[in-house]
């Protein structure tokens, strides 16, 4: 460590003020930080501090998303052969699928932190403030809620839209009103909804010679069957917990998704309240779903509460998505509100509405905006109630 | 005895350097030194000059705007030097320590037969008057006001803090006599907030005191805390608070008539040689008491949460019973060895992604690296676990960043003071400053309502 500390203190010159490539001062600051754990020591109020830090939060929120990540390579393989006829058992060529899903994926993850990253560096740049570790994990979230055939180009363009309109123009890390990750994701599905949604862009078909898809092959994500009444089509429950089926490239697995969760409420960085907020809130409207389907009809309404919340994206928004503590209520009371609503809200737009046939995505970003108000009204009671405590007492 | 009343917020920070339960009495110091700096927003008005012969309980300084708050010497001597630092502002008052301290006659008096005037203007003379302190504001108490109630906490849950059952012993009609002097005080009550643990009979056996039963985590222990549980502070309400080694010194000027700044310290830290409780006064310079260091070791007159930094030649604070060596942590930290990704089997946190929160009987050496740079507040719910408070600290804190003084007033700032956000400051991920933001937030409230 002596080496690489002699090595970075040599350099560190080049990029101070009067250096060479003063510029690029907040660029190599940020690996510097990266490396070494700055020499700050305390001055005044609280002399000896927790070693936690932003680094080490966004890291595990990364480490928890590496099962989702992992399975989405299998699983894009594991889809992409089932389309072509091959490998049809789950055993079979485990390898295989996994190569061609990491050889899928894989770019996007590149692309997503290069330009990310890449824009943070410029702005840090220009507006000389240290790099903020917000990105670690939206760059992750990018890639794993995007459909697996996305265009390299348009990952980017989602990336650098998410970076400018969804994060800096706010005053960056911390200061965002919705989700980084899901304003890349809604930004390209209302840009590009012909890439974003459908039928044919959740399981990758490209074929190399002699290879051809399967007659009769639809690659409609169970979402996209329940939507359109193919109810008999939607995946069977137990499939959908372990993510065999179609849909973007990390959300499939409620399984991996519960490995993260574990991970986030074990070390305490995810709120477990959101977490079981929103599944509260999801099993409640898919309950009263269950009540009313029958009486009028509807198939959909009827599917099993706990398979709705299995499918789509319903667990991984649960435990990446509505937890991202910038966005959400910031108040314990607020956090139950905020994760019941999100989760009743997703099942509500998955199961009514006609145009979108997944509601996860529309719900958080919607309570994103509502939760200041939330967390407004949880505090101007705790007021009311410390006011009132005063009038009792004069009296 | 009335129910113990339970805190479950809060953190227990598990140091190394605890104070043996050894008492031994610190030589007579050569050099003592009173610092105006330790009495928040003083301005004070110095009466004596280099060369000048005073006796324990001569008045150094005086508060400008308020000139019957006298600050005295705490031994007999010579004034050595009257420091100052930027913009003349007066840092310390040095003295130079007779072998044997002679003492102003303040006169004897039984508190039980004396009326309020007459104590307050004892207080005032002898220079005890500024061991009271008020909320809101957390600074000396003004003596023209009353306040709604007094309270003073019997028991220390700062990380190491000294052990006040051992404090008082030996001194319980001292303590005794403190409590009927400030009875006096106020038409409301004293009240004494004990521990669950509290074993000694001067403070279970108080009289004329209102007592409650604490149990729980820091910050238990603080008065604010203690405050809040019992009868919480709204706006236009004043309560006062005074610590137990105070209350001592009080009852001794009652009892003896003379400012008797004797205190017992307790010494410790990681890095304190031989961590023991020792006695000596007010003032008194931490070199004697702590025996030298060698290396990179901070020193803080005061505990690892609150206190400030004086360094190896300073000066033990008027308020501080408790002086604590730690670590500087001003180097470099790589990331994988002992940085953010160290699995750090040696680093204490309130987060479990550490994986010392599997050994509940480890003790660590912490230094004073800030482990990380500033950031905006990202986390949420973090401050709230060791806030003890019906406050919601993280939109109290935003409202004084904002400088919004009737935002500030409806969350909550009267009842605080900055040493009840020393634990937020501790857990927080971003490490942000929140007891300057709260003693910021407090002078800009006092500002505008004054």
């Amino acid at each position: 460590m002596k080496a690489l500390r002699n090595l970075v203190d040599k350099v560190k010159p080049t990029f101070a003020k009067g250096g060479k490539l003063e510029k690029l001062h907040w660029v190599f600051d940020g690996l510097e930080t990266f490396l070494f754990t700055p020499g700050h020591a305390t001055e005044r109020g609280a002399h000896i501090r927790d070693g936690i830090d932003l680094k080490r939060t966004m890291s595990i929120v990364i480490t928890a998303m590496i099962p989702c990540l992992l399975f989405g390579m299998w699983n894009v393989g594991h889809q992409h052969y089932l389309a072509l006829g091959q490998f049809m058992e789950l055993g079979d060529g485990f390898w295989d699928k996994f190569l061609f899903g990491a050889i899928k994926v894989l770019p996007i993850v590149v692309v997503s932190y290069g330009v990310g990253l890449g824009i943070e560096f410029l702005f840090t740049s220009i507006k000389g403030h240290p790099i903020q570790e917000g990105y670690l994990v939206s760059g992750m979230l990018i890639p794993l809620v995007m459909p697996v055939d996305t265009p390299l180009w348009m990952v980017a363009v989602g990336a650098a839209f998410a970076v400018v309109i969804g994060k800096e123009v706010f005053g960056g890390t911390g200061m965002n009103v919705v989700n980084v990750a899901l304003t890349a994701r809604a930004f390209l599905f209302f840009a590009y909804p012909t890439m974003m949604s459908g039928d044919k862009v959740w399981v990758s078909t490209s074929v190399e010679e002699g290879q051809k898809v399967v007659d009769g092959f639809s690659g409609a994500t169970s979402l996209g069957h329940a939507a359109s009444g193919a109810i008999d089509k939607v995946t069977p429950m137990m499939q959908s917990f372990w993510g065999f089926e179609a849909g973007s490239i990390g959300e499939t697995s409620a399984f991996a998704c519960l490995i993260g969760a574990a991970i986030l409420i074990i070390t305490g960085i995810g709120s477990w309240r959101i977490m079981l907020a929103t599944v509260l809130g999801g099993s409640a409207m898919a309950a009263l779903f269950n009540w009313v389907g029958p009486q009028i009809g509807n198939a959909y309404m009827q599917i099993p509460i706990l398979h709705q919340l299995m499918l789509g994206s319903f667990m991984f928004g649960t435990v990446f998505m509505a937890t991202d503590p910038v966005t959400a209520a910031q108040t314990d009371t607020g956090k139950w509100i905020y994760g019941f609503l999100i989760g009743a809200m997703a099942i509500l737009i998955r199961v009514v509405n006609p145009a979108y046939p997944e509601g996860m995505m529309l719900a958080i970003l919607f309570m994103n905006v509502m939760a200041p108000l939330i967390d407004h009204y949880v505090v101007q009671a705790n007021i009311k109630r410390r006011l009132k405590r005063a009038a009792l007492q004069t009296a | 005895m009335s129910n113990t009343i339970r805190i479950r917020k809060g953190l227990d920070i598990r140091l190394k350097g605890e104070a043996e339960k050894v008492l031994v009495q610190a030589d007579p110091a050569k050099v003592i030194a009173i610092k105006p700096t330790d009495f928040h927003g003083l301005v004070p008005k110095v009466l004596v000059k280099p060369g000048d012969k005073v006796k324990a309980g001569t008045a150094l300084f005086a508060d400008k705007y308020n000139e019957r708050v006298l600050y005295t010497s705490p031994v007999s001597g010579e004034v050595a030097d009257v420091l100052r630092g930027e913009k003349r502002k007066v840092l310390e008052v040095r003295i130079l320590a007779d072998a044997q301290t002679e003492y102003e006659d303040f006169g004897t008096g039984e508190p039980g037969s004396m009326n309020r005037e007459t104590i307050i203007q004892k207080l005032l003379k002898s220079g005890a008057w500024p061991v009271i302190t008020q909320r809101p504001y957390d600074i000396v108490a003004n003596p023209a006001q009353e306040p709604k109630a007094i309270f003073v906490s019997a028991f220390d849950s700062a990380p190491l803090a000294p052990d006040l059952d051992l404090v008082v012993r030996n001194h319980g009609a001292d303590f005794q006599t403190g409590l009927d002097a400030l009875a006096k005080l106020t038409k409301g009550k004293v009240h004494l907030g004990v521990s669950d643990k509290t074993a000694a009979r001067e403070f279970l056996d108080a009289k004329g005191v209102t007592r409650h039963s604490f149990s729980g985590p820091h910050p238990a222990g603080n008065v604010g805390v203690q405050i809040h549980a019992i009868s919480p502070i709204n706006k236009g309400d004043l309560v006062w608070t005074v610590s137990v080694q105070d209350v001592i010194l009080i009852g001794r000027l009652f009892r003896q008539g003379r400012f008797d700044a004797s205190r017992t310290i307790a010494i410790t830290g990681s890095m304190a040689r031989n961590p023991k409780y020792v006695r000596t006064v007010i003032g008194a310079p931490l070199k004697d008491l702590i025996g030298g260091v060698e290396g990179k070791v901070r020193v803080v007159s005061g505990n690892c949460l609150t206190g400030s930094t004086v360094g190896a030649d300073g000066f033990l604070g008027f308020y501080h019973g408790q002086v604590t060596l730690l670590p500087e942590g001003d180097t470099p930290k790589f990331f994988i060895t002992d940085g953010w990704a160290t699995p750090g089997f040696n680093t204490f946190s309130a987060n479990r992604s550490f994986p010392t929160w599997l050994m509940p009987g480890k003790k660590f050496a912490p230094d004073t690296n800030q482990n990380g740079e500033e950031r905006a507040f990202v986390m949420s719910g973090q401050y709230e676990q060791v806030f003890p408070f019906d406050i919601y600290p993280v939109q109290l804190l935003k409202a004084i960043l904002a400088n919004d003084i009737e935002q500030m007033e409806k969350l909550g700032l009267y009842e605080v003071a900055p040493e009840d956000f020393a634990l937020c400051e501790f857990v927080c991920t971003s490490k942000i400053n929140s007891q300057s933001i709260v003693r910021a937030g407090l002078d800009a409230l006092k500002k505008e309502t004054t």
